[in-house]
């Protein structure tokens, strides 16, 4: 399953680290983060409930940059 | 300027003026210290909280914690103005880009503003109501305005007008549509109100699909993305390192070894250099943005490409692949001329188009346009169809006989054969040869232009595959200049033929297939890249290709080639100035060269004037 969020962060190397960080997560499967559109399209792994994984991933992206925000 | 944006601004100014007025004031020692507090603290209050957020979070190496690092470091070695100036600079360029960004991503949604916010519905006494696009059924009448977009796909079903759909196609003269004509989302309806049946549901709407490929294709990345966030990664650290180092080596050397006073301060300094210097903020927000810029650029100019990696794939290309029908022609059928006739050739069209006036065959279609009168369907009586063969028909009373030469042989007429390529339609007036008409596929007007340009833009060979005979093929070819022919092919020769090409190749050297996106899907995908011309409303073309040209131009194959080729090459641009520009204020930095100005340039003014460069692939206009 994928899905798309929209998200908040300054500079681009954080969106590379935002990236990085929701890959890292367990339950996602891949994850791409686009600086310029500010989306984070995240692909769930089977059985993972997105709702779970994405505070997750929020925790996980607040650890790296620490000024981002994702709309869930 | 949004109110973060505004905030920093002001931030900003305070701090400069207050530097401005501490570097006139005569102060010294503690209190000196203790002013120079005051624009460092307004300046870089929430970069040293971030650095320390960032540090309890083990995040160390990021740009927030090189700044306070340097900063701080110059302040406790006495070096007040330009600890606070690094800072001060940092935020300027931190709000530069920003900004940019920002302005480019208005930009380019500027170009691409085809979304429809509303769509009008006839309320029960014919008052229209405004509802959202999203609410209109499938099957809806929806009424357009002049001026308004049209928000659905649909039919006319009331109004003619003429239709601006440059904000799709690029192209800038409108067209013209009636009754009956289907009208795609996006385009703007300019002269008479319409009434529009809707085909289609908003969310599957052209308009909404084109947004939607556009804004997602820079999460495709390019290898050069990949390339700068990987040496980003391993950059950062390994600069921090080397500050370190730096730091503590030569004047450790210079004590142990050298018998020399070990000059700490200035070593620290260099070190210090070395932090301001490494932010890699000018590599990794000039990429993106280039892609950006050039995706939504080409976007503009009616070439939509689903992805940055697509736009590197096509610089590349070397060979470029075409179908004949409906890519390099028309796909309509036309008349060519009128041979050996043996009365007026004008009598001749009309007693064929007479004819052939009840049949909607595109042969007959053909032969009535090419006629150029209003045809009189009372002046035919006893029409005969012959399947295969042709029409036994006759015209004021006249027996008129229009078909192929089966149909010659079945009256007993003898016929000349033509020589000229194409569909021949014999035609007897009165049991008596008349003469033939040649009817063929018309080359589109700009197809010889079109493989000029390619070879232009690069494109080293140019190769055509059709299902259509050698002899057709072979003129077209010859005609266009195109190198290479493959004639009588079915779909399945056309996957062989392009990977025999593929085969051939160099793996530097890319290769294209354009097609009109209809039959085409899986050489579409079998080739480096799949170009689908024609798109407005084909959804299987935008579905199997990866760049999609909206409108039926060959010559914006050459276009999108030329804008791939401009976009990456500022994309190396950018890649090369950003390292090279770094690398040698680093030398420069630890030989003791370059102080912290340069080193501000290096790390500011680089990312600036990369960011203007992105900007450019932008501009496509005059490609």
């Amino acid at each position: 399953m994928k899905k798309t969020y929209k998200i908040e962060v300054d500079c681009a190397n954080c969106a590379n680290k935002m990236e990085d960080a929701a890959k890292k997560t367990s339950g996602v499967k891949d994850a791409v983060v686009n600086f310029m559109t500010l989306k984070m399209s995240v692909e769930f792994e089977d059985g993972a409930n997105p709702k779970a994984v994405m505070q997750d991933v929020l925790a996980n992206c607040k650890k790296v940059e620490d000024d981002c925000e994702i709309y869930l | 300027m949004n109110k973060k944006q505004k905030k920093v601004l002001v931030r900003i100014i305070a701090a400069a003026v207050c530097i401005l007025v501490l570097t006139l004031l005569p102060v010294e020692g503690a209190l000196k210290f203790v002013l120079y507090m005051i624009p460092y603290l307004i300046i870089g209050y929430d970069i040293l909280i971030k650095a320390g957020k960032g540090i309890l979070n083990r995040q160390v190496f990021d740009e927030n914690f090189l700044m306070a690092v340097a900063t701080v470091g110059a302040i406790l070695l006495g070096d007040y103005t330009e600890g606070t100036a690094v800072m001060l600079f940092y935020q300027i360029g931190e709000l530069f880009q920003s900004y940019a960004v920002g302005r480019s991503r208005r930009n380019i949604s500027e170009l691409m503003d085809i979304r429809p916010d509303y769509a009008n519905i006839e309320g029960e006494k014919g008052q229209l109501e405004q509802v959202d696009p999203d609410e209109v059924a499938i099957g809806s009448i929806i009424v357009v305005q002049p001026g308004e977009k049209i928000p659905i796909d649909g039919v006319i079903i009331e109004g003619k007008t003429s239709l601006n759909t440059s904000a799709l196609t690029g192209e800038s003269v409108p067209s013209d549509v009636e009754t009956g004509s289907e009208v795609i989302s996006g385009c703007i309806n300019m002269t008479g109100v319409l009434k529009i049946r809707t085909t289609k549901e908003f969310g599957e709407s052209t308009a909404s699909k084109i947004l939607d490929l556009v804004e997602n294709a820079s999460s495709k990345k390019s290898r050069s993305e990949n390339f700068i966030s990987k040496f980003a990664k391993y950059y950062t650290p390994a600069v921090c390192y080397g500050a370190v180092a730096l730091a503590v080596l030569p004047p450790l050397c210079r004590m142990l070894f050298m018998r020399l006073a070990p000059e700490w301060g200035d070593w620290i300094f260099r070190a210090l250099t070395f932090l301001v210097i490494s932010c890699p903020c000018a590599l990794v927000i000039s990429i993106p943005l280039s892609f950006f810029a050039g995706i939504g650029g080409a976007s503009n100019a009616g070439v939509l490409v689903k992805g940055s990696n697509y736009l590197e794939t096509l610089a590349q290309t070397k060979y470029v692949v075409f179908d004949k029908t409906g890519t390099m022609t028309e796909g309509v059928f036309e008349v060519n001329g009128v041979h050996h006739a043996q009365i007026d050739e004008e009598k001749l069209l009309e007693y064929a188009a007479l004819a052939e006036c009840r049949s909607s065959h595109p042969i007959s279609k053909s032969l009535q346009r090419a006629c150029g009168k209003p045809l009189d369907a009372a002046r035919v009586t006893d029409v005969e169809e012959i399947s295969g063969n042709g029409v036994i028909a006759k015209v004021d009373g006249v027996p008129v006989a229009a078909g192929n030469r089966k149909l010659m042989e079945r009256i007993g007429v003898g016929c000349r054969d033509c020589h000229s390529v194409g569909t021949v339609v014999h035609i007897a007036v009165n049991g008596v040869y008349a003469g033939h008409i040649l009817i063929s596929d018309r080359i589109k007007p700009h197809a010889k232009e079109a493989i000029a340009a390619l070879k232009s833009a690069g494109v080293k060979r140019t190769v055509m595959l059709t299902g259509d005979t050698q002899q057709v093929a072979g003129r077209v070819a010859a005609e266009l200049g195109i190198d290479e022919v493959h004639s009588e092919l079915l779909p399945a020769g056309k996957v062989a033929q392009v990977e025999m090409l593929l085969g051939k190749k160099t793996e530097q050297e890319k290769l294209a297939f354009v097609g009109d996106g209809i039959n085409d899907a899986p050489v579409l995908s079998r080739a480096d890249i799949g170009i689908a011309m024609g798109a407005m409303g084909s959804d299987a073309a935008i579905e199997a290709a990866d760049i999609v040209l909206m409108d039926d131009d060959p010559l914006k194959i050459a276009k999108a080639i030329k804008i791939s080729k401009k976009c990456i090459r500022i994309v190396y641009e950018n890649i090369w100035f950003a390292i090279g520009i770094k690398v040698i204020c680093l030398v420069l930095g630890a030989a003791g060269i370059a102080n912290m100005w340069v080193a501000i340039f290096a790390d500011v003014g680089v990312m600036v004037i990369a960011v203007l460069n992105a900007i450019r692939a932008l501009n496509v206009k005059k490609l």
